[in-house]
């Protein structure tokens, strides 16, 4: 578990970092002084004390905590795969100060009562937890949820995540009924019978491996369909995991004409190709899934262009006894909290700046689910990243705080790390 | 004595086309001794090999079978029902218990593709595949082109037709790469939505209508239309699908040309082909069998044996 700040005054100096808040505009060198978790001061050179933990920032990023927008951390009910406490534990490690739960717990989390007992459970937890309600009771897509109620206790979204909402009418109601409470709608767009059982892309790796192929036009019809029915009746729609370059073409052509779409993307199907399938690695097995080189091309142009302008991990913890089985039996999904901002990073190095890499996961996630974190600026709780965007290092599996440790990052090279995170009195120093 | 680099058989995609021709060429010796008074060779004496059969499976597990006991192996077959597989027994403990049992080769079918694969990744003993779901069933296709290469004396150069359902088809799979990797011209025909989509980048081509496929072909490969594809939405009726790719008496009779006629079975008669025809002298069915018992010895040969027999 992470430590609380252990000296009395708890005094922090972040000294000669770079301080960028895209909220506040703010970008430019100056110290910064936490006092018992709250930012007290920030101006340049600020006087060492000796009772002062001072942490040298020099080509350091002092940024906001990353807010993952699309996360599992299985409690209740799957427990064995992750908690609330390993998943935060894991997030905040990761750089995350914030996570949207998504639904699909047992309970399944569709009732104002069941959302409260996700906030609840985190006041003691590193970091924000702000749950997705389920669309539909019980994520069986017939009849619509509390929604109004769920919002009111702090769903800060719906969806049935991996369950597309295959009704056509009961996805208009969603996206209709939701504009009453200003949140988006999440589907996740899949058509099944075109998904037709397929365990990875539909192509020429799934052609040499012999297994049932997922094609893109699976994924692409349906977001044609969830945005034709947001472009008639309004309403805010938020395409999870997008995995196609045919999806983004559909969803360019709806932005343009100014249907309210926000987009997320994984760092996987940022990072990886059905290549990554080919010796048949159950730990690449994701829904969606990941495609080929015209579709990851495809992914990393969007994000430069803005087009998709979210990262979400689609953090999926699943135990050993999930993922060592046969190809077909095995779950689909990998973690991704620990790995998320090193991955994209990577990627993204070069093609964008590192500030509008930083976006992704911090202003740009707030704007979709409408919340507002703590400011860097004085008097406000301390919530921020100390991003080094350079440093090389290794995903291992012995430094994985997830329950879980099922990623096919493990043992890759990574570029860029949050090196320490300080959040609701908590931090945490990757140094 | 004669020597491969695979270490398993996973699949004929990955394997050379000199261990291809080792393969068959040891399995023509093999051939002869099946053909001898006594056909048994002492080449695997002590060697213990398990069967592991996930999916059911007659002949091809009678074929191991044999070929096992030919060489004086010590057989072990292991059935797991479809029922326990689909409930999620898993590969580890299938792998487990091949640790505790000290088997010296594992000849596995599992109705999921990747599954050989898998399991060489924690079991350092040859591992055959001996079909994994819709990927590969390599000794099939081994014993389809040493049929082949028996009928004609080669391989290279000969087209050589696939007809049936090449979709769900891990023979149809494995003969592509195997044929293709012998320098075989392969032509595949099949109803448009039975075929991979891309198939055409495996270097095949790639037809819809039979009579084209016969007029072009040396041998036709007859895949079995199987009756759970039926009832889906696959294919509409079986006589739907004799009539547009059955090969019948009276379609073949249309072509005057020696063509020649394969099939690895269980054969639908009068459905995929007609009865005259699997009967024919064209249709060198039986000697398939044959084949299969030979090529299997000498695959377990190749990978386990440690001395000649001759």
């Amino acid at each position: 578990m992470s430590k609380r700040i252990l000296n009395s005054k708890g005094n922090i100096l972040l000294k000669n970092g770079r301080i960028y808040d895209p909220f506040l505009s703010i970008n430019e060198e100056n110290d910064l002084l936490i006092s018992d978790g709250f930012v007290k001061e920030i101006k340049k050179n600020i006087e060492i004390k000796k009772d002062f933990d001072v942490i040298n920032c020099d080509g350091k990023i002092i940024t906001n905590g990353f807010v993952d927008i699309h996360t599992h951390f299985r409690e209740p009910g799957f427990e064995f795969k992750e908690t609330l406490e390993t998943g935060s534990t894991a997030a905040i490690y990761g750089g995350y100060t914030r996570v949207c739960t998504m639904p699909n717990t047992n309970p399944v989390i569709d009732t104002p009562e069941l959302v409260k007992f996700i906030v609840d459970s985190s006041h003691n937890l590193p970091i924000y937890i702000h749950p997705i309600g389920a669309i539909t009771k019980g994520q069986k897509g017939l009849e619509l949820a509390e929604i109004g109620q769920m919002v009111q206790a702090g769903a800060v979204a719906v969806s049935d995540d991996g369950l597309p909402l295959t009704n056509s009418q009961l996805m208009r109601y969603a996206l209709e009924y939701s504009k009453k409470f200003g949140i988006p709608v999440i589907n996740h767009a899949e058509d099944c019978c075109l998904v037709n059982q397929g365990t990875m892309h539909e192509g020429d790796v799934s052609l040499n491996l012999g297994l049932v192929g997922n094609p893109d036009i699976s994924e692409s019809t349906m977001i044609y369909r969830d945005l034709a029915i947001a472009d008639y009746v309004g309403g805010s729609l938020h395409i999870p995991h997008v995995s196609s370059s045919k999806s983004l073409d559909v969803i360019k052509f709806f932005k343009e004409k100014g249907v309210d779409v926000s987009v997320e993307v994984t760092p996987h199907h940022l990072a990886l190709t059905d290549k990554a399938l080919q010796s048949y690695d159950t730990n690449a097995k994701v829904a969606p899934p990941i495609r080929s080189d015209i579709d990851r091309e495809s992914i990393q142009n969007a994000v430069c262009s803005g087009l998709i302008n979210c990262i979400a991990t689609d953090h999926a913890p699943h135990s050993i006894i999930d993922k060592e089985r046969d190809f077909n039996n095995a779950s689909c999904g990998m973690i991704g909290l620990e790995s998320a901002f090193g991955v994209t990073n990577k990627v993204l190095k070069g093609k964008k700046t590192v500030e509008s890499i930083i976006d992704l996961f911090t202003i740009n996630p707030c704007k979709v689910i409408n919340i507002k974190p703590n400011l860097i600026m004085e008097k406000e709780l301390a919530e921020l990243n100390i991003i080094d965007p350079d440093i090389e290092w290794e995903f291992k599996s012995s430094s994985i705080k997830s329950k879980s440790s099922n990623s096919p990052f493990i043992g890759q090279k990574l570029i860029g790390r949050v090196m320490m995170t300080i959040n609701k009195g908590f931090y945490i120093n990757n140094f | 004595m004669k020597k491969i680099e695979s270490k398993h058989l996973l699949g004929l995609e990955k394997i050379s086309k000199k261990d291809i021709e080792t393969i068959i060429d040891v399995g023509f010796t093999f051939r002869e001794v099946l053909e001898r008074p006594i056909k048994k060779v002492p080449v695997l004496n002590g060697k213990n090999i398990v069967n592991l059969f996930f999916e059911n499976s007659t002949r091809t597990k009678i074929s191991f079978e044999l070929a096992e006991k030919r060489l004086s192996a010590d057989v072990t077959n292991f059935s797991a029902s479809s029922s326990s597989v689909q409930k999620g027994e898993t590969l580890k403990d299938t792998i487990q218990n091949i640790h505790v049992m000290k088997m010296d080769c594992v000849v596995m079918r599992h109705p999921v593709p990747g599954s050989c694969l898998q399991l060489t990744n924690y079991v350092d003993v040859p591992i055959v595949n001996a079909g994994d779901g819709t990927h590969e069933h390599p000794t099939q296709a081994l014993l389809d082109m040493m049929s082949i290469k028996e009928r004609f004396g080669k391989i290279e150069g000969l087209n050589i037709g696939i007809i049936g359902d090449i979709l769900h088809s891990r023979v149809a799979l494995s003969n592509i790469y195997g044929l293709t990797k012998m320098g075989a011209n392969v032509k595949v025909c099949a109803p448009p939505h039975l075929l991979q989509r891309g198939i055409d980048k495996l270097g095949v081509s790639v037809c819809y209508d039979v009579d084209d496929l016969i007029d072009w072909a040396d041998a036709i490969n007859v895949l079995r239309i199987q009756r759970e594809r039926m009832g889906i939405g696959l294919i509409p009726s079986t006589r739907e699908y004799r009539t547009f790719f059955g090969i019948t008496n009276e379609r073949l009779s249309r072509h005057k040309k020696e063509l020649v006629i394969m099939h690895p079975g269980p054969i639908n008669r009068g459905v995929e082909i007609d009865s005259e025809v699997a009967d024919s002298d064209q249709a060198i069915i039986l000697d398939q069998v044959l084949n299969g018992v030979a090529v299997r010895m000498s695959v377990l040969y190749l990978l386990l044996g440690s001395k000649d027999f001759e």
